[in-house]
């Protein structure tokens, strides 16, 4: 049986595709502005990559923010219901599993058998989910990519007052006037979005263990504070940002 | 940095030149110092007399003291000659002359008491980086209200992100916005982050840029009528601060409430400098009598 | 005065009102002790009223700094409304 997983993401589009219980492929896509397009050119992507051709897909299934205007699906799944499905497949034994991508972040506790006892979801509003990061990167003129390095070298915890991103991006500019260095001006960005990570997780409660997926996961100076603030470790799986695609190409499976 | 300047406002000052102070009984001024704009008010024997609007420095003491000062320009007055200051606003416990300092909100309500006259039960205040919707009695005492300072979304700073994205002057964005065929539904993201990129995405849809201000007034407008239904809206109803200037939101939240908000003389952004003043007049009357 | 702290944002609408009216006949004060955060603190108010309010640093993030009494499932008396004898305090969510 093949399925495939279509993540439709706020800023990127990820598709994975599952042959008997495998991952034959994944590739992902920019959202943009023609989000349907994005999905298509993923989704060829992704078949190129498996090697199969489209009519060889037994089920299609879309998960994220965007997924009833997922093409080729038939079904889809919410972000919850993915990521939970997902991780119960690669990290079994987290019962918490943070997930956070580029607009929206959320706590879920499962019942280890993949089933969602609770769920706390941040979304419409940039202050607790990726885009904050982003916006405080360009602020500060340091790549994405580097930001969350640069954090990391930081051993001061500096408080933000401001939580909006766009009031955010002022105090990090006057953060900057005031001589503040770069590193502890990113740990403090990292610091606060961690912060309110941590608030929704502990909503739902903490688990022993804690897994973390999502695109925010490849942000060491997030991860960072997150565990600096949890108390914890928590484990993030190979490819944590295709666990909502893996997710939903898991639930086509199970039907 | 010119393409940032879309923003930017006018600077001014005013003073009554019918009004002698010399002879009056009590002067007292009023300095509301914001997060963006700072005003000063100065009143003689209860009567308005002279006013100064300017931006705020990164500096409150000495915002307060140059807006001070240039309310003071061509009056003859100086500083020592007013017998009470208070000092409100988000830099209120910074303006170095205040005798005592009020809550912006108390102001609030209390200028517009004095702007509007005492019907005004419902007061909105959309300031630079913060919205203020207060509930008044006839006294001018606040019953009920709330604030909004943590997010940009229905504040002039949200505005002023629009005019730097659509390259407009800010003050034209008003006016803009009604030269369209058809209003069109408001943008949909609260968060100012995501609706920027929502109007992105509209502009490269072919959207008129006068179509993409029109719809964000309509979100913006949208936004603070749900913030004010937390306090509920009684008549009358009075719109002040910076983004009361904006016929574009002050017209369609206008619509979506269907009251139609007072009009007052003068400039509606001074109304916290006024309750400044006016509270200033207050405590010197009771400080006179003890 | 009903004061309403907190805020709304895309999220959704996070206020903690307090009826002023009912803090200026209580001596006994137990929002002060009965967060766990410390959130709230008496002051004398701009109409001479000694009341509570909830302290500056908090109001922009009372949302998370309110979660721990607020978990999704088996949510228990909110502490502060508990300890608020006047029944003062209301939460918007």
């Amino acid at each position: 049986m093949i399925t495939a997983g279509i993540d439709m993401g706020a800023k990127n589009i990820r598709v994975l595709i599952l042959k008997d219980g495998e991952v034959i492929a994944r590739a992902e896509h920019t959202a943009g502005f023609e989000t349907e397009e994005s999905a298509r050119a993923a989704f060829a992507k992704a078949l190129e990559q498996a090697g199969v051709t489209e009519d060889r897909i037994d089920k299609i299934v879309a998960t994220g923010a965007g997924r009833e205007s997922a093409p080729l699906a038939t079904e889809s799944v919410t972000d919850v219901g993915a990521a939970a499905r997902g991780a119960k497949e690669v990290l079994p034994q987290a019962h918490t599993i943070i997930d956070v991508g580029a607009e929206e972040g959320r706590a879920i506790k499962t019942d280890g058998n993949g089933k969602v006892m609770d769920f706390a979801v941040n979304e419409k509003c940039a202050a607790g989910a990726g885009s904050f990061t982003e916006a405080m990167s360009r602020a500060l003129e340091v790549p994405l990519e580097e930001f969350g390095t640069l954090s990391l070298k930081s051993t001061t915890s500096t408080p933000m007052n401001a939580q909006c991103a766009v009031f955010a991006e002022s105090e990090v500019v006057s953060l900057l006037h005031a001589k503040t260095p770069k590193k502890d001006i990113a740990r403090a960005v990292h610091d606060a979005i961690a912060d309110r990570i941590i608030s929704m997780v502990r909503r739902v409660g903490i688990e022993p263990e804690v897994a973390l997926i999502g695109a925010v996961s490849r942000n060491p100076g997030f991860v960072d504070s997150l565990k600096r603030g949890l108390e914890r470790d928590v484990f993030i799986p190979d490819d944590a940002e295709y666990i909502g695609a893996l997710g939903a190409a898991l639930v086509a499976v199970d039907g | 940095m010119a393409e940032r300047e879309f923003w930017r406002w006018k600077e001014y000052n005013w003073h009554d030149e019918n009004i002698d102070w010399k002879g009056c009984d009590t002067i007292t001024a009023g300095v509301d110092v914001g997060s963006v704009s700072s005003q000063a008010v100065i009143m003689v024997d209860g009567k308005l007399y002279a006013f100064a609007s300017t931006r705020t420095g990164s500096d409150s003491p000495q915002s307060a003291q140059k807006v001070m000062d240039w309310a003071l320009e061509n009056t003859g007055m100086n500083l020592d000659d007013i017998h009470y200051k208070v000092g409100t606003g988000y830099g209120r416990v910074n303006v170095p002359f205040a005798d005592k300092a009020i809550t912006e909100i108390a102001c609030h309500a209390r200028g517009g008491n004095f702007m509007y006259g005492n019907t005004v039960r419902t007061i909105l205040d959309m300031g630079g980086q913060d919205c203020k919707a207060i509930h008044c009695d006839e006294r001018g005492k606040v019953t009920n209200f709330l604030m909004n300072d943590k997010c940009a979304a229905g504040t002039g700073r949200g505005m002023e992100v629009f005019a730097d994205l659509l390259a407009v002057p800010i003050e034209d964005i008003g006016e803009l916005s009604f030269d369209v065929e058809k209003e069109p539904p408001p943008v949909s993201s609260t968060c100012v982050v995501f609706a920027k990129s929502e109007a992105s995405g509209l502009l490269r849809k072919g959207w008129p840029k006068n179509k993409v201000i029109a719809a964000y007034c309509n979100a913006m407008a949208h936004r603070v009528v749900t913030l004010l239904e937390r306090i509920g809206v009684e008549k009358d109803f009075a719109i002040t601060g910076g983004i009361g200037k904006n016929i574009g939101v002050v017209k369609r939240i206008e619509d979506e409430l269907g009251i139609e908000a007072l009009k007052a003389d003068g400039d509606t952004q001074t109304a916290g400098a006024v309750g400044a003043a006016l509270f200033g007049k207050a405590l010197l009357e009771k400080s006179r009598k003890s | 005065m009903k004061a309403n702290y907190g805020y709304m944002d895309g999220s959704g609408e996070y206020y903690i009102t307090i009826d002023t009216d009912h803090c200026i006949e209580c001596a006994h004060h137990g929002c002060l002790d009965g967060c766990p955060k410390g959130m709230f603190e008496i002051i004398t108010d701009d109409y001479d009223d000694e009341v509570a309010q909830i302290k500056e640093e908090f109001r922009k993030k009372i949302k998370y700094d309110c979660a721990d009494c607020k978990p999704v499932k088996d949510r228990p008396p909110l502490p502060c409304q508990e300890a608020c004898t006047p029944g003062a305090i209301e939460h918007s969510w």
